[in-house]
């Protein structure tokens, strides 16, 4: 038993990797998305509030397989037709954008609107506000949620193997399939998940730490 | 209505100003004067619109009609007959001309006592950090905190921040300084060392619209004192006047008498 699941680790080790570039791409993505339409929500004149509304909502409320299946199987019936990886990317990506949305404004929706006003007060300019006074306070909520997402990312990509794509999960299968030792198969497999999770989990307690608005 | 102590110009014109919040009127024409150098107090029952007032000053509130003028420039308008809102940016500049001090203190949390102080010199004022930096240590020194200046607000005491409210209001050198009830989130042992900055700012020759339920204070550091009720202003003189026991104003000597009941 020891040996097969040696044997199989170089083919889990690839798996691995296609489940961090996946998570990786999705949350970079989704991170550069979600703010842009989270801010556009909040200040953006009322057409572009309505559309990321619509937007946000509606993802929000499909199952996150629906999602990917409609892009990979649904979408080249209008002509755009995706390989399954960037296809599962981009269902991710949509997905993870809408709830980043969400964080972003109510991060910035927290700030007391007196933060608004002292910054008004002494004479800062709209954007000035922004940058110097809302943001940096609204990161700080931002963060946790935000963190929370990423490792949600991160299991969540095990749903690219349904598309066919070699990622850990795909893979832990694959060997299965081989080995037919499920049991230590799947314990590693969550195993190495696990470790992802709790060392992301780790460095946000260490992000928050260090942006507390009272010193240790 | 429109009356000034003495015959200097006004820096701070306010005329027929109005302004209702749905069907009710929160301010109804009114005028006030407020001279350089002169330190108004204003007192009132609550929802009398003094805290209104103050806030379209600097235009943190927008008027339905009126003018508000500081050293002869509209401050919300760009001209006061057609009701053009001035710009972002021209709101701005116009804005760092007041300073104001809030109720609840307002200082930005992500920043240290002396970066409160020196975000608008360093943003709106173009100074280098270095100058931002002695100016904020002078301010902080002054209000009787330069030991305090790498502390973050949540270090300080309620007084504490009062004080950094204030020297980062001043710092900004204003024209005129406005101060919105800023010690009525105060305990009560805290009220006085905050009441003692703004005496010596007053003695500096700073001028200054006060919104403030301290009446032992308004009657000992301002140089008139405005009494507003039902959005308007029903009386306006020198302390002596104003708070007098025997005045005829039915309303001020409710107000005068339910607040001696409740604080002396």
């Amino acid at each position: 038993m020891l040996s097969q699941i040696l044997y199989a680790l170089p083919f889990l080790a690839e798996g691995f990797a296609v489940t961090l570039w996946v998570s990786l791409l999705v949350v970079v993505l989704s991170l550069i998305a979600g703010v842009l339409l989270g801010v556009g929500l909040v200040y953006g004149p009322a057409p572009l509030r309505w559309a990321v509304r619509i937007f946000s909502d509606t993802i929000r409320g499909i199952p996150i397989l629906v999602l990917m299946f409609f892009v990979y199987y649904g979408l080249p019936a209008v002509g755009l037709h995706l390989q399954s990886f960037w296809a599962a990317v981009l269902a991710l990506t949509l997905f993870k954008t809408a709830q980043v949305v969400e964080y972003v404004r109510g991060a910035v929706a927290s700030i007391p609107k007196g933060q608004s006003e002292a910054a008004m007060a002494i004479g800062l300019t709209f954007r000035q506000r922004l940058t110097s006074v809302i943001f940096p306070q609204a990161f700080r909520r931002f963060l946790p949620p935000w963190i929370n997402g990423v490792t949600d990312a991160v299991k969540g990509s095990a749903l690219v193997s349904l598309l066919g794509i070699t990622d850990l999960m795909q893979a832990v299968n694959q060997v299965i399939g081989r080995t037919y030792e499920a049991m230590p198969l799947y314990i590693l497999g969550a195993l190495i998940y696990f470790a992802v999770n709790y060392a992301l989990s780790y460095a946000s307690r260490m992000l928050e730490r260090r942006f507390a608005f009272i010193r240790d | 209505m429109a009356t000034s102590s003495n015959n200097s110009p006004a820096l701070l014109e306010i005329a027929e100003v109005s302004k209702s919040f749905g069907p009710v009127a929160v301010l109804r024409s009114v005028s006030l004067q407020v001279a350089k150098g002169e330190v108004v107090t204003i007192i009132g029952p609550s929802g009398s619109g003094k805290t209104t007032l103050l806030r379209c000053v600097n235009f943190l509130e927008s008027y339905d009609s009126g003018s508000i003028r500081i050293d002869g420039k509209e401050v919300g308008y760009r001209d006061a007959a057609t009701r053009q809102r001035r710009s972002e940016r021209d709101l701005a500049a116009m804005r760092a001309e007041t300073g104001m001090v809030f109720q609840s203190f307002n200082l930005f949390p992500h920043l240290t006592a002396a970066g409160n102080i020196m975000l608008g010199l360093t943003k709106v004022r173009g100074k280098g950090s270095a100058e931002a930096r002695a100016i904020a240590e002078h301010w902080l020194a002054r209000v009787g905190l330069a030991h305090k200046a790498d502390s973050l607000p949540a270090e300080l005491s309620g007084g504490q921040q009062q004080r950094v409210g204030i020297a980062r209001a001043v710092a900004m050198e204003p024209k005129i300084l406005l101060l919105d009830e800023i010690t009525s989130a105060l305990d009560p042992e805290l009220v006085g060392e905050v009441l003692a900055v703004v005496k010596s700012l007053a003695e500096d020759g700073m001028t200054m619209v006060m919104v403030t339920h301290e009446m032992a204070f308004a009657r000992d550091a301002s140089s008139r004192i405005v009494f507003m009720a039902d959005g308007g202003v029903s009386a306006v003189g020198p302390p002596k006047e104003v708070l007098a026991a025997e005045t005829t104003n039915e309303r001020l000597r409710t107000f005068l008498a339910r607040f001696r009941a409740s604080h002396f």
